[in-house]
């Protein structure tokens, strides 16, 4: 707990945080190492996570194949563990471009990626993007040409959803470390495109 | 957990309900009362409607991933004809279209 | 909220204060995610959510929301009381924070 000992007066929600986990510790129901182990956890997953996935399937058609049938089986496969994710894997193609969205709340392959940025949140994304997908893509400087079929993702349920992007040109013979570089998280949730060698 | 039997299969055109009930619901505003093709079947759930209400949610009901043409979905889209939204439906808010 | 009016995307981030990440934790560990008791399913952190009405969403932030309607939940499911929020909620202010 990085900010105990500072002294700050607390807002009234960040008084509610203190006041609920310290009553739920004093009652046993967890404890602060609990606590502090799991921040130190979903600190340590991030987008590298998904881009080790990206590249494998850039670089092995088997796995790339079981990629997208069973996105979390093919994360664990790689000794990545996401805890109650079902993962969703959808292909970019020079046809078909993804993007993904939770217009209901937030829902985010958190335990992939990690912590979704604040405008994956946001009002304007998620009312937007559902319905004007290529406007809000150009806001991200992202223009796709004009026969390229756009299809959004609503993660309304229980699956999570990751675009797998297509292996910029320019790649070949490039090895796993140097590819994941050109994966970004924005490219994973579809807004983006990888980053040009 | 007994699930209930799966009704759609993969390709056959659906048809959201067009209701508008309390409670949580996971069947987007815009999207209800919409036509679409089921693209799979995603497993058997809980019923995310129950377990908001503190409630199990079972038996567990077949979820599908929809396909839309965002051209139907939206009467000023423009953008590509082919253009589509995937959403996750649970069975219960689909009719045979 | 889906095909709603909206204005352009801000695509500032903020790094997550250390009280957002508990909250986050809390949430995780309450649900189950990294196995445990659950306690509390998402579904209720949705509803309760909800529950804040449309205004919540401008008066407060993310985490905001979520410490709000994770305490509700706690408060429906008899995990704490009302009376206990408040009297903790009076002694950890009388320490001066956390």
């Amino acid at each position: 707990m990085s900010d105990l000992g500072r002294y700050r007066p607390l807002s009234y929600f960040q008084l509610m945080e203190v006041s609920l986990r310290e009553l739920l510790v004093e009652k046993g129901v967890l404890s602060e190492r609990q606590i502090d182990e799991t921040v130190a956890d979903m600190r340590a997953r991030g987008p590298e996570r998904g881009a080790k996935v990206v590249v494998r399937a850039w670089t092995d058609a088997g796995y790339k194949r079981r990629l997208l049938a069973n996105g979390s089986a093919a994360c664990e496969e790689l000794g990545l563990d996401v805890p109650a994710l079902r993962l969703v894997v959808v292909e970019n193609t020079p046809e078909v471009h993804n993007v993904i969205v939770c217009t209901l709340c937030s829902c985010y392959p958190r335990t992939l990626l990690g912590l979704p940025p604040d405008w994956y949140k946001s009002r304007n994304y998620r009312s937007r993007v559902v319905r004007e997908p290529r406007a809000v893509l150009a806001e991200f400087g992202t223009v796709l040409p004009a026969g390229v079929t756009i299809r959004v993702h609503d993660s309304t349920a229980d699956m999570r959803y990751m675009v797998l992007p297509m292996r910029p040109a320019g790649t070949e013979g490039w090895d796993e470390e140097r590819l994941a570089a050109l994966v970004t998280r924005d490219s994973m949730i579809g807004v983006a495109l990888p980053t040009a060698p | 957990m007994a699930a209930a039997e799966a009704l759609f299969r993969p390709g056959e055109r659906v048809r959201v309900m067009k209701a508008y009930p309390l409670g949580h619901v996971r069947t987007p505003y815009y999207i209800r009362g919409a036509r679409g093709v089921i693209e799979r079947l995603c497993g058997a759930f809980p019923n995310p409607e129950e377990l908001a209400q503190m409630r199990d949610g079972l038996p567990a009901r077949p979820l599908y991933r929809v396909r839309f043409l965002q051209r139907e979905v939206w009467p000023d889209y423009r953008g590509g004809r082919d253009d589509a939204i995937e959403v996750e439906i649970f069975q219960h808010w689909l009719e045979r279209a | 909220m889906g095909g709603l009016p909206g204005g352009p995307v801000e695509r500032t981030e903020h790094d997550y204060a250390d009280w957002e990440r508990r909250v986050d934790a809390l949430m995780a560990l309450l649900s189950g995610v990294f196995g445990g008791e659950r306690l509390m399913t998402v579904d209720e952190l949705r509803k309760n959510i909800e529950a804040l009405g449309p205004e919540a969403y401008d008066a407060m932030s993310y985490y905001e929301r979520w410490v709000a309607a994770i305490t509700q939940t706690m408060l429906q499911r008899g995990v704490i009381t009302t009376e206990e929020l408040a009297r903790k909620m009076i002694e950890v202010e009388g320490r001066g924070g956390g």
